[in-house]
């Protein structure tokens, strides 16, 4: 098992999410983060002039998948999430020690 | 007794009006500043309603408008609300409860000292405060009304126009803010840190509820409820909108029309209407409004070239602000709108900008004055600004234990 963690523009979360749901991909965490890349600060107005905001907000997904499906789950969020410029965000892929399902006890790839 | 029921209503209900802005400036202050710092900013604006609320009952209604002395003070007739009860006033509005008008009076010395609270947020000793609060109350707040709408008080005598408070409350808490926030020094990182704004929606309910209560603060002044008070609301009204919409416009030439903008726009055209609701046409309000917005900005971004951090611009946006407004009723002020009144410049009478100019040094120069030395006391004695992992850790958790957020979910 793996877990991917999907940095992603907000924007792009609803197209992600549609191609992770093609792969019969349901379950998934999304959750409200601020970071930076290379993209540099974001700027805002105060009440007269601009202020920089050195942490931009993105959106975190992780989901758990199966050691087969990482290629493809990685092309459906890397294709869907881009948009060619600097700020689009990264994907990390994590090696899972097991999981359980809370309802069931269920563990390991039947838990995801 | 004959009292006349519309006038007593109006001004009781103006009383609640102006109370209501107090809240007002809290949520406008608290929006703008960081999340750490939320609850100390309206903090700083909602104490006062306690202990400024009983100051003014004990001995500061007294002082500002008990038996002139000299034309500086007011003596101590009134002190403990002694002779001030259900009948008239014998020289104040004569047609209300001397209680009434007492009590109107009442918020405006608090809203004054809550809106100075706007340039020491984020690290003044909360102590510090409001030892400042009581001080600079009795030293500046009650003197200075005294001088501009005491009987007997000595810019009152030289003609000076203050409808409801240009002097008495913008121009006094604009240069104390100014002057204090000099004192105290910049907030760790001013200015290359992001102070971003913890709530902009708030910061809009806040000058809402200012609009609202501004038609008390403006309308009540009139302290009878006919012409002069619908003049005076309707004067209220145009300023604020001539002033939004200027502010709005500014904002989107520089580059987007921003909504704190906009609300700080209202309040800039709500601060010049003032001195000025009560003596000029209400169709007035368009230029006071307008110009009004043009300087508060420009005196904004000056006070940020000047890296001064006078951090929620009292002084632009009130001192500022003020002073334009008593300029603005030297030149638009018409005896036709208020026979109390007197003409300005546009009607002939160029003398009455003069002493405009008097009202606006006098006061301006006394606050600021006397608020260094109120300052550097506290800064000498109890000290002024917190320690600096104090400050860091966020004023809400070092001087209030509490946060403006609480944790997740239970």
């Amino acid at each position: 098992m793996k877990k991917i963690e999907a940095i992603i523009r907000e924007e792009k979360l609803d197209a992600v999410r549609s191609a992770l749901e093609s792969l019969s991909y349901m379950g998934m965490t999304i959750s409200e983060v601020n970071g930076r890349g290379k993209e540099g600060a974001l700027v805002l107005q105060w009440r007269v002039g601009d202020y920089k905001v050195h942490f931009q907000p993105k959106l975190k997904i992780e989901v758990v998948i199966l050691d087969e499906d990482v290629p493809e789950v990685l092309r459906a969020i890397v294709d869907n999430a881009r948009t060619g410029e600097k700020g689009d965000g990264k994907v990390f892929v994590l090696p899972v020690e097991n999981a359980v399902r809370v309802r069931t006890g269920d563990d390991g790839e039947d838990a995801i | 007794m004959n009292f006349d029921s519309g006038d007593v209503s109006w001004l009781l209900v103006s009383s609640a009006l102006v109370m209501l802005m107090v809240p007002g400036v809290a949520l406008f202050y608290g929006g703008l500043v960081r999340r750490k710092n939320v609850v100390s900013t309206m903090m700083m604006s909602f104490a006062p309603l306690g202990a400024i609320g009983l100051l003014w009952v004990l001995y500061g209604y007294s002082l500002s408008f008990g038996s002139d002395q000299a034309g500086f003070i007011g003596g101590l007739d009134f002190v403990a609300l002694n002779h001030v009860g259900q009948s008239s006033s014998l020289v104040y509005a004569t047609t209300v409860p001397h209680l009434a008008f007492m009590v109107f009076q009442a918020m405006f010395a608090v809203i004054t000292v809550a809106l100075i609270s706007g340039a020491v947020i984020g690290r003044v000793k909360f102590s510090a405060f409001m030892l400042f609060s009581v001080l600079w109350f009795t030293i500046v707040y009650c003197p200075v009304a005294h001088w501009v709408w005491g009987d007997g008080g000595w810019l009152s005598r030289l003609g000076v126009l203050d409808f409801a408070g240009g002097a008495v409350v913008h121009i006094n808490s604009g240069m104390s803010a100014l002057a204090l926030a000099m004192l105290l020094g910049p907030r760790k990182g001013f200015p290359d840190e992001a102070m971003e704004p913890s709530n902009v929606p708030i910061v809009l309910l806040g000058a809402g509820l200012l609009w609202f209560g501004w038609f008390g603060f403006n309308g009540g002044s009139a302290l009878t409820s006919g012409g002069l008070a619908s003049n005076a609301f309707v004067a209220t009204n145009i300023s604020a909108a001539a002033a939004t919409l200027t502010w709005m416009l500014i904002s989107w030439v520089h580059r987007r029309p921003t909504l704190i903008g906009a609300a700080t726009g209202a309040v800039a055209g709500l601060v010049a209407v003032t001195p000025a609701a009560g003596f000029v046409s209400p169709i007035m309000g368009i230029p006071i409004g307008a110009v009004a917005a043009l300087v508060c900005y420009y005196c904004m971004s000056l006070r940020m070239r000047r890296r001064i951090d006078e951090s929620l611009d009292v002084w632009a946006v009130h001192g500022m602000g003020g002073i334009w407004g008593a300029l603005a009723t030297g030149i638009f002020a018409n005896v036709a709108v208020n026979d109390t009144g007197i003409s300005g410049a546009i009607y002939g009478n160029t003398a009455q900008v003069a002493r405009q100019i008097v009202g606006i040094l006098a006061v301006g120069g006394y606050s600021f004055g006397v608020t260094r030395l109120l300052g550097t006391f506290i800064e000498r004695t109890i000290g002024l600004r917190v320690r600096q992992d104090e400050e860091t850790v966020g004023l809400d958790i070092s001087q209030h234990g509490e946060r403006a957020h609480g944790g997740i979910v239970t």
